[in-house]
């Protein structure tokens, strides 16, 4: 594997007498998103606020691009250190400055560059991150997603290469949690910048997450894909992973990826081998048009309002869903055949694009009048299997005859 | 033999705890001046990092900016406290100098009260009370806020950004609020003892241009000097370390650091007030 980015050898940290961190190792990788996770007071910010130098470790050797942070020179380390950004839990946004200069002041304080320069590179910054009316307002007087988009654009301005998030979506309701994930997943891939995340949010950060590193008992006990997580066989699993997500995920209400394999499994074992069930693959197609139409908020509603329909049709016929991936749900059928679960899927597609779609617009519309309205396509594949045949499988060939099975319009409720 | 060795631990444990009940007031005072001297180092080496940031390029319209909030804003108040003590100092000195007909040197009495000492001294305790603390709870905010650890992420110094204007700021305010503070002052000695007591106006003039000479008033702008230090120091080292103190966190950490700013200047004025004049005297 490359050099990493950033490297943790045997980082110890103290507070008193409190060991925070203990013997920390870790790797972090360019152009990916990294996602440090572990229990509330495990450390996280704590390990955060050390890659980016406002603590220092007790023990142990930071390195950068494979050199030590602490046999650089004072230039070359102000160098490393300021393609790094920082957005904080709290925001860290000035009460006194608006957006606007919220957001220029690193470029006011540090560079040399003219005033109509500045004014130039905020306000694009200020359009990408969809604040254009929220400029020249307080912080205290926007939202708090609105605070959090002000203070990733403060973040953005200086063009980083690496921004590291502390709990971006503390406090926030599920759709708006993940709206923030889903923009910090967009603008890493529109701006190329390398994503370091401290987040409990269990298992939404798996969406957007390249890697996954877990911080257990002051140490990382894991470093992998969130696939790989699901297959570690460590106390962490049941003690923090367990405790963190529930049964059922706050935005979709659908079950979560490890309960859906749990119900899979204790389902179909009773069942005879030759007895077939269905697989539905669900995919909310082009999210990234959607959410430039209608904002990130409102494309996490319809996400949320996808897996609330989801649920209605399937689980009343003894189906189970879950969210594979952003946009990408997954319902099995135990007791249906292929032409029954065509059937349903009709059922819930027309049921779908009455009611859900209009709820949707219904509610954008009364809180943005202006709002544009965009056209939506949903996919669909099934695929029949057997109980022994592993889920994956069925998976994969269910999305391999998936097809256009709706087309959704707005402003469907008059 | 047993009983002699119980008696000889019981003894030993009086002993120790007498030692521990005389030494525990004088090592809760130890303990105090350890923290008073180590706060002092701390806040002397504060405001030397401070000060070794001002010629920064970008510093000019922050400083400017401090002046205005610390300068400016504070001229009505200063205005105002000034008229009625030169008011009150005429009206006083009067009474008492009519009785030994000595009312001719109420002029000189006035200027030289307002100039020497008063002056420098309600000024400096008047912006402690309307820009001192404001500064503190300003700057604690931001720090209990993670303001000042965004500035650093940001690769902007905190001290250069935050205390450096408003301690260059309050060195160029200070003195001319002094001076504002003396010639109202002595515009109201004028009030109330021309306008009001009906004392001959060119005797109070007269008065105040035969004994007032320049080393007066050069003793009054050093001591506003010293003011201005000791007051922007305390203020931005109060709030900056809020987050260090002991006895609270959080929003009352914010509170009680202003108050311990507001108390810690006016205390450090009077105190530095006598220190100052001693060595002007010598």
């Amino acid at each position: 594997m490359n050099t990493p980015l950033i490297e943790f050898k045997n980082i110890t940290k103290r507070f008193g007498e409190q060991t925070v961190l203990d013997q920390v190792n870790l790797q972090i990788y360019e152009g990916e998103v990294t996602t440090i996770i572990g229990l509330s007071g495990s450390g996280k910010s704590v390990l955060l606020k050390h890659i980016i130098g406002l603590l220092k470790p007790d023990e142990g050797t930071i390195l950068f691009r494979g050199e030590p942070i602490n046999d650089m020179k004072k230039t070359e380390l102000a160098e490393a250190m300021s393609k790094i950004s920082y957005m904080f839990q709290s925001n860290a946004l000035f009460g006194s400055m608006t957006v606007y200069e919220n957001i220029a002041l690193p470029l006011l304080e540090n560079t040399a560059m003219k005033k109509n320069e500045i004014h130039d590179r905020v306000m694009a910054r200020i359009e990408q991150t969809e604040l254009t009316e929220a400029a020249q307002k307080y912080p205290s007087e926007l939202s708090g997603g609105m605070q959090k988009r002000a203070a990733l654009a403060r973040a953005l301005i200086t063009d980083p290469q690496v921004v590291l998030f502390d709990e971006p979506t503390t406090g926030q309701d599920p759709v708006r949690k993940n709206a923030i994930l889903s923009m910090i997943a967009q603008y890493q891939k529109k701006f190329n910048f390398t994503a370091v995340m401290v987040s409990h949010e269990i298992p939404d950060v798996y969406f957007i997450s390249n890697r996954i590193l877990a911080l257990y008992d002051q140490s990382i006990v894991f470093q992998g894909t969130p696939e790989e997580l699901s297959n570690f066989d460590h106390p962490f699993n049941d003690e923090v992973i367990r405790s963190l997500e529930g049964l059922q995920k706050e935005l979709t209400g659908l079950y979560s990826r490890r309960q859906f394999k749990v119900l899979h499994r204790s389902q179909l074992q009773s069942r005879k081998s030759d007895e077939g069930y269905c697989v539905v693959v669900f995919d909310l197609s082009d999210m990234n048009s959607i959410v430039s139409a209608i904002g990130y908020d409102r494309a996490q509603e319809t996400i949320h309002s996808m897996g609330k329909y989801i649920d209605k049709h399937f689980d009343a016929i003894g189906g189970f869903s879950t969210r594979r991936k952003i946009n990408e749900f997954v319902t099995v059928l135990p007791f249906s055949d292929i032409a029954e679960t065509e059937s349903i899927v009709k059922d819930f597609m027309e049921d779908f694009q009455k009611s859900g779609m209009s709820d949707i617009w219904g509610e954008a519309q009364k809180n943005d009048p202006q709002m544009r309205c965009v056209d939506f396509s949903v996919k669909a594949g099934m695929a029949e299997g057997r109980p022994v045949a592993e889920i994956d499988s069925i998976v994969k060939l269910a999305k391999a005859h998936q097809k256009e099975i709706g087309r959704l319009r707005c402003a469907v409720k008059e | 033999m047993i009983a002699l060795d119980d008696y000889k631990q019981n003894r030993t444990g009086d002993t120790q705890r007498f030692r521990g009940t005389v030494s525990k007031p004088f090592a809760l005072i130890g303990r105090n001046v350890i923290r008073w001297i180590n706060s002092i180092g701390a806040a002397t080496i504060f405001l030397v990092l401070a000060l070794l940031k001002t010629f920064h390029p970008k510093q000019f319209q922050k400083v400017i900016q401090q002046i205005y909030y610390i300068g400016a804003r504070s001229t009505t108040i200063i205005m105002l406290v000034s008229l009625f003590t030169g008011m009150v100092l005429g009206l006083q000195s009067y009474h008492a100098l009519v009785q030994f007909g000595a009312e001719g040197s109420l002029g000189t009495l006035v200027s030289l009260s307002l100039i020497r000492e008063l002056g420098p001294v309600l000024t400096a305790i008047m912006i402690t009370a309307r820009a001192g603390s404001a500064i503190t709870a300003e700057i604690g905010v931001q720090r209990i806020s993670e303001q000042i650890d965004a500035l650093e992420t940001m690769r902007i110094d905190p001290f250069r950004y935050l205390v450096t204007p408003r301690i260059t700021a309050s060195i160029v305010s200070f003195p001319l609020l002094t001076t504002v503070f003396d010639l109202i002052g002595i515009i109201g000695g004028y009030v109330s003892a021309v306008a009001l007591m009906g004392l001959n106006a060119g005797v109070y003039s007269h008065s105040i241009r035969s004994y007032v000479d320049m080393e007066d008033l050069t003793n009054g702008f050093v001591k506003s000097l010293v003011f201005a230090v000791i007051v922007a120091t305390v203020c931005c080292y109060q709030g900056y370390f809020v987050h260090m103190r002991e006895d609270s966190k959080g929003a009352k950490a914010v509170g009680l650091a202003t108050t311990s700013a507001v108390v810690i200047s006016c205390v450090l004025i009077l105190v530095a007030d006598y220190v100052v004049t001693s060595l002007l005297m010598v």
